[in-house]
C-alpha cells in the first residue's frame, strides 16, 4: 500500500462519516431501533471480505477463517435486513 | 472486470446512502431497507466475480448456515427482546471483521500475496482490535439484556488498572508486531487480549446503561468494518462501515445527553454514588403522604380527563403490557379523549425501544411523541399515566442538586392536574433513588404488575 493509496482511503472514509452524520441526524426518535437493525445489516458489509477469503483456490488456515466469518456475516446481513423489515412493516400512521 | 465490480460497489454504497436517507419518515422507511439489501445484494453478487474467488463450496456453505440462523433469529424474535437481538447481530458482525483480518493475514504468511507493508499492519491490529471487542463486548450485552449474565452493575477488583494494562498490552504489541510482522504469536495474543477487554468492558455497566452500550457496539461494529475495508483496500467497506460508525456515535451521544452523563462515566460503570449503597445519597428522603387508588376510582378520574399523556418504561417491556396499553388507548379515544404517547429519549434497553413495543401494538406512530415535542404540554394536560417508568419523571432531576440523577433531562409530568404512576411497589428505580413524586399532593399510585393492572383499569373504564 503506498501512502498516497492510504491517503485516499482515509479520504474516502472520512467523507463517508459526514455522510453519515449528516443522513442520521434526520432520523427520528421514533425509528432508532430500525436504524440500528438497518445499519448493524450495513455493516455485514465484511461479508465482502469473507467471500475474498473463503473463495481461494487451495485450501489453507485462510479459507477456514473465511468460511467462520462469511457464516457471521451472513447472520448479520440476513438477520439484520429481516428484523428491521418486520419493525418497520409495524410503523403504521392512522 | 475490475471497473465493473469497482462501479458496482459504487452503485451498491450509494444505494446504502439512500437506505438510510430513506429512513428519515416512517413512510418511506421500509422502502429504504430494501434499497439497503438490494445494495447488500449487488455487493455479493460482484465480489463472487472477483479474481481471486475461485472456489465456491466454502463460500456457500457459509452462506447457507448463515442465512439459515439469520432467519430464523429475525423471524423468532420477539419485539420485547429486540434489545438482545440487536446485541448479538452486532457481535457478529465485529466477530466477522476480526476474522476476516486474521484471514488475511495468514494469506499473507502462507502464499505472499500481499508484501508485509507497515500500513496493512497498523490496520490489520486495528481490525483484530475493534473486531475482537464487538464481538465478545456484544455477546456479554447480549447476555446480561437476556438475563444469562446479572443485568446489574458488575465490579471486579483491578477494574480500572486492568482494563488500562490489557489495553497499553494491545498497544504495544501491535506497534511490535507492525516491526515485526512474522511473529505469529503475537498477533493471536492481540487477538486474544482483544477478545478479553470486550468481556471486562462490558461487563460492568448496568441494565439502564445499556442503550448506551448497545448504540456504542454499534458503532464499533461498523469502525470494524471500516478497518477491514482499509486491510483489504476496499472503499464499499470503508464507506459502509463509516455510516454505520457515524449512526452508532450519534445515538450514544443521545442517550448520553438523556442521561445527563458523559460517555467516560457510562462506560467506566454505573451511578458513581448511587446503587445499592444506598441509604447515603437519600439525602433529602421526601416523604409524605402516598394517595393510592384502585381502578373502580380511577376509571371515574379518566371518565372526566379530557387529554391523557401516556408515559411508558421499562417496566411496560418487563409486563409484555403494549396490548393491553393499546387496548386502553383506543378506548380512550373512541370516548372522544385526546391521547397521547411521550417518550424519553432513554426509556427501556435501546434507543427507539418503546416504540417499536407500541408500533407493535398498533398504536400509530404519530401519537408517540419525543420528550422535547410534548414536554410543554404536561401544564395542559388532564392525566399523566406513567407505566413503569421512574428515575425519567423524577423532579429531583431538576432541583435536588445532591441527587445522582440531577440534570438529567425529563419529562414534566408532576405538572399535568393528576399523575397517576402505575408501579408494582414504591421501589426505586434503576438510579437507586426515591422518587419525590409518589408523594406529590397530585399523584396517584395505582399499584399493579401492568398488564393486569392496564387491562383492569380499561375494563373499569369501559363498565362505567
Amino acid at each position: 500500500m503506498e501512502s498516497l493509496g492510504l491517503l485516499m482511503l482515509i479520504y474516502v472514509f472520512v467523507l463517508a462519516i459526514f455522510v453519515g452524520f449528516e443522513l442520521i441526524t434526520k432520523v427520528p426518535p421514533t425509528l432508532h431501533t430500525p436504524l440500528m437493525s438497518g445499519s448493524n445489516a450495513i455493516s455485514g458489509i465484511t461479508i465482502v471480505g469473507a467471500i475474498l477469503s473463503a473463495g481461494l483456490e487451495e485450501f489453507t488456515i485462510s479459507t477456514i477463517l473465511g468460511m467462520v466469518s462469511m457464516v457471521f456475516a451472513t447472520i448479520n446481513v440476513v438477520g439484520g435486513y429481516l428484523v428491521t423489515d418486520r419493525m418497520l412493516k409495524m410503523f403504521k400512521k392512522k | 472486470m475490475r471497473i465493473i465490480i469497482e462501479i458496482s460497489y459504487l452503485i451498491s454504497s450509494v444505494l446504502f446512502i439512500y437506505g438510510i436517507k430513506y429512513l428519515s419518515s416512517p413512510k418511506t422507511a421500509r422502502k429504504g431497507n430494501f434499497l439497503s439489501a438490494l445494495g447488500m445484494f449487488v455487493a455479493i453478487v460482484v465480489t463472487l466475480l472477483d479474481q481471486h474467488v475461485l472456489t465456491y463450496e466454502w463460500i456457500i456453505i457459509g452462506f447457507v448456515i448463515g442465512a439459515s440462523l439469520g432467519s430464523v433469529m429475525a423471524i423468532k424474535v420477539p419485539m420485547t427482546g429486540m434489545p438482545q437481538m440487536v446485541g448479538l447481530l452486532n457481535g457478529f458482525g465485529g466477530g466477522a471483521s476480526m476474522l476476516v483480518a486474521f484471514s488475511e493475514y495468514y494469506k499473507v504468511v502462507n502464499f505472499a500475496m500481499y508484501a508485509h507493508d507497515t500500513q496493512t499492519n497498523i490496520t490489520l491490529v486495528l481490525s483484530i482490535l475493534i473486531g475482537g471487542v464487538t464481538f465478545t463486548g456484544s455477546l456479554i450485552a447480549f447476555a446480561k439484556l437476556q438475563g444469562i449474565v446479572t443485568g446489574k452493575v458488575v465490579r471486579y477488583p483491578m477494574q480500572h488498572p486492568l482494563n488500562a494494562v490489557l489495553l497499553s498490552l494491545v498497544i504495544i504489541g501491535g506497534v511490535y508486531f507492525v516491526i515485526e510482522p512474522e511473529l505469529e504469536w503475537l498477533v493471536l495474543g492481540i487477538g486474544g487480549i482483544s477478545l478479553l477487554l470486550g468481556v471486562l468492558l462490558v461487563l460492568p455497566i448496568g441494565g439502564a446503561d445499556m442503550p448506551v452500550a448497545i448504540s456504542l457496539l454499534n458503532s464499533y461494529s461498523g469502525l470494524a468494518a471500516s478497518a477491514t475495508g482499509f486491510v483489504l483496500q476496499n472503499n464499499e467497506l470503508i464507506i459502509a462501515g463509516a455510516l454505520v460508525g457515524a449512526s452508532g456515535i450519534i445515538l450514544t451521544n443521545i442517550m448520553c445527553k438523556g442521561m445527563n452523563r458523559s460517555l467516560m462515566n457510562v462506560v467506566l460503570g454505573g451511578w458513581e454514588s448511587a446503587g445499592a449503597a444506598g441509604p447515603a445519597t437519600t439525602s433529602v428522603s421526601p416523604k409524605g403522604q402516598v394517595k393510592s387508588v384502585d381502578a373502580e376510582e380511577l376509571a371515574m378520574i379518566f371518565d372526566a380527563a379530557e387529554s391523557i399523556i401516556i408515559v411508558p418504561g421499562y417496566g411496560m417491556a418487563v409486563a409484555q403490557a403494549q396490548h393491553a396499553v393499546r387496548d386502553l388507548f383506543n378506548l380512550l379515544e373512541s370516548k372522544g379523549k385526546k391521547v397521547r404517547f411521550a417518550i424519553h429519549p432513554v426509556a427501556g434497553r435501546m434507543p427507539g425501544h418503546m416504540n417499536v413495543l407500541l408500533a407493535e401494538a398498533n398504536i400509530p406512530y404519530d401519537k408517540m411523541l419525543a420528550m422535547e415535542e410534548i414536554n410543554d404540554d404536561f401544564p395542559n394536560t388532564d392525566i399523566a399515566l406513567i407505566i413503569g417508568a421512574n428515575d425519567v419523571v423524577n423532579p429531583a432531576a431538576r432541583h435536588d442538586k445532591n441527587s445522582p440523577i440531577y440534570g438529567m433531562p425529563i419529562l414534566n409530568v408532576d405538572y399535568a392536574k393528576t399523575v397517576v404512576i402505575n408501579k408494582r411497589s414504591l421501589n426505586v428505580g434503576y438510579a437507586g433513588i426515591d422518587n419525590e413524586l409518589f408523594f406529590y399532593p397530585n399523584t396517584l399510585m395505582y399499584f399493579g404488575d401492568a398488564k393486569e393492572a392496564i387491562t383492569k383499569l380499561t375494563h373499569e373504564i369501559k363498565n362505567y
